[in-house]
Parts: structure tokens; C-alpha cells; sequence
């Protein structure tokens, strides 16, 4: 399966198509936990998250990381991408529904630059982002 | 207390060792929904050309760091309060793909400290280079942010 979303041809500021993600269960972090090796307690153990003050767990900041590759490698195939950078600007509670989303910044010399988004529904960014691919 | 950046950053940490399981590789395309066969079916990702599922573009973030014994040791070495501590942001530069079957070398060492907000906020920046032979695939680079509330108090 090789989709190209992302071509040479596209005008800079182009919306590139959302991906919703579906609510993090606390199933979602626990499968995250084994695949990613994050096993840490804050984000799969409700007693440890409110021993340190919190409600309840919340998401891995590196899950968005991830759903922003997922929605990279269907946006391009992945031998594509040259860099991915994320900044993480705010928690992701547990049953958040993150959009992600992204536009081209620039393409210059053979390599598009897309800026990235994760949101939750209620408009909170949680993750700003770069990356570069090969078009 | 800020991190003495010169010996942050002459800090020797042992290279850690990392096989690529396609059974890893699958859990962690199930847990974040993937729907493209070639995260998780063999069939598909040899079909794209690929030698044997790949590794998705973050799973060589600073998570497979986290398996070994005190994986948090680079920053309690230089005295990070690490409970006082966010993981500020993460970057991937990639050279090469890599695939399930692969055995990794990752070689650590912290590049950079700096302070902001007049030094309430104090990042370190741990990059790790990740080798397949001789041969650098992937480079990580974690920013993680080390809260200091009192300071401007």
C-alpha cells in the first residue's frame, strides 16, 4: 500500500486530510505500554497516577507522537520521511478522541515541509510538529 | 539545582543493545490503530518492497531506552530531580529504515542544556544514535524539561 498524499505539486498552506483518532481507553495505554516499552505507572496505574495527584492515568505523550506517524506513513510511504519533531504542549487525558492534522509548510529542492497537529475535541493542542519527506 | 552542563555533556553512557521483534512490532501498530497491513502483516510489507515489517517512524523514541535496568540514570547522573521532569519534545532524523530482524546499537550521550523563563525551565537534550553495524540509521534526540518553580520566586 503505497499512498502519496504528498507531491511536488502542492501549493504551500494546503490542508493535508485529518485522521480522527478513536477515545484512549485504558486498554489503548496498556497495548502502548508493551509496544512502545513506556511502562511507566502514570499512564496504565490509576493508584500510582493519584498518589501523584492526578485523577486518573493519562496518555503517553510519545502515543501522539505515534498517531502523528501513523498519519505520516498515510500520507507518504515511509522510506519518505527524512525528519519528525514533536513538542509536547499538553496532557492527553484518558477517553481523549486526538485529531491529527497538518498542512505544507514549504517544498523546496525535492523535500516538502509539513506542520502537524494533534488536538483533542474540545480545541487543546497537545502536540505541535514538524516533518520533512522526499516528494 | 541546574545541571552542570560541562559534565552533562562529557557524561559517558554504555550503548545498549536493542533487537527489532516483529511481535513488538505489531503490538505497537495494534495499539495505535494502524489500519496499513504493512506495520503488521508480512505478506503486505514484503509486497511494498520492504524486507520484513517496519519500524513505525516514532518507535525508536526514547521508550526501547526504558528497558534496561535504570534507564533513567543519564539524568539522575547529573542531578535531574526527575520527578520534577516532562518530556518536552522529541526528533527523529532518519538515514535508513529499519525493520523487524534487525539488531541495533544505541550509543547515548546528552548534547545540550539550556534554561528559559529567566530559569523556571531547564531543558536537556539527549541525542541517540542509532547504528545498525556501522552504519547510523536513525538519530533521536529527547528534550526533556526540568521544571524549577522556585526560581523566580
Amino acid at each position: 500500500m503505497t499512498t502519496t498524499e504528498v507531491t511536488q505539486d502542492l501549493a504551500p498552506g494546503t490542508e493535508l486530510p485529518p485522521l480522527e483518532i478513536g477515545p484512549i481507553t485504558r486498554r489503548t495505554l496498556a497495548l502502548f505500554a508493551g509496544g512502545s516499552g513506556d511502562h511507566q505507572p502514570v499512564h496504565v496505574d490509576i493508584d500510582a497516577a493519584r498518589e501523584r495527584g492526578r485523577e486518573d492515568v493519562i496518555a503517553h505523550g510519545m502515543i501522539s507522537m505515534a498517531y502523528l506517524g501513523r498519519y505520516l506513513a498515510g500520507l507518504i510511504p515511509q522510506e519518505r520521511l527524512r525528519s519528525f519533531d514533536v513538542r509536547f504542549a499538553a496532557v492527553t487525558p484518558v477517553l481523549a478522541r486526538p485529531i491529527c492534522s497538518g498542512s505544507v509548510r514549504s517544498i523546496e529542492q525535492g523535500v516538502a515541509t509539513l506542520d502537524l497537529k494533534v488536538a483533542l475535541a474540545d480545541g487543546t493542542v497537545t502536540v505541535t510538529g514538524t516533518a520533512t519527506v522526499a516528494v | 539545582m541546574y545541571v552542570d552542563r560541562d559534565f552533562a555533556l562529557g557524561l559517558d553512557l554504555d550503548p545498549i543493545p536493542i533487537e527489532v521483534e516483529r511481535g513488538r512490532l505489531r503490538l505497537f501498530a495494534k495499539a495505535i490503530g494502524e489500519t496499513n497491513p504493512v506495520y503488521f502483516d508480512l505478506d503486505a510489507a514484503r509486497a511494498a518492497g520492504y524486507p520484513d515489517l517496519p519500524a513505525p517512524p516514532s518507535f525508536l523514541g526514547n521508550a526501547v531506552e526504558l528497558e534496561i535496568p535504570e534507564p533513567l540514570y543519564w539524568m539522575s547522573a547529573v542531578g535531574i530531580d526527575i520527578t520534577s521532569t516532562l518530556h518536552g519534545g522529541q526528533k527523529m532524523v532518519y538515514h535508513e529504515m529499519v525493520f523487524a530482524g534487525d539488531s541495533l546499537m544505541l550509543h547515548r550521550s546528552i548534547v545540550d542544556v539550556y534554561v528559559k523563563k529567566a530559569g523556571a525551565l531547564e531543558f536537556v537534550v539527549k541525542k541517540t544514535e542509532i547504528m545498525r553495524g556501522d552504519t547510523l540509521v536513525v538519530e533521536a534526540f529527547c528534550n526533556i524539561a526540568v521544571l524549577h518553580p522556585e526560581a523566580g520566586k
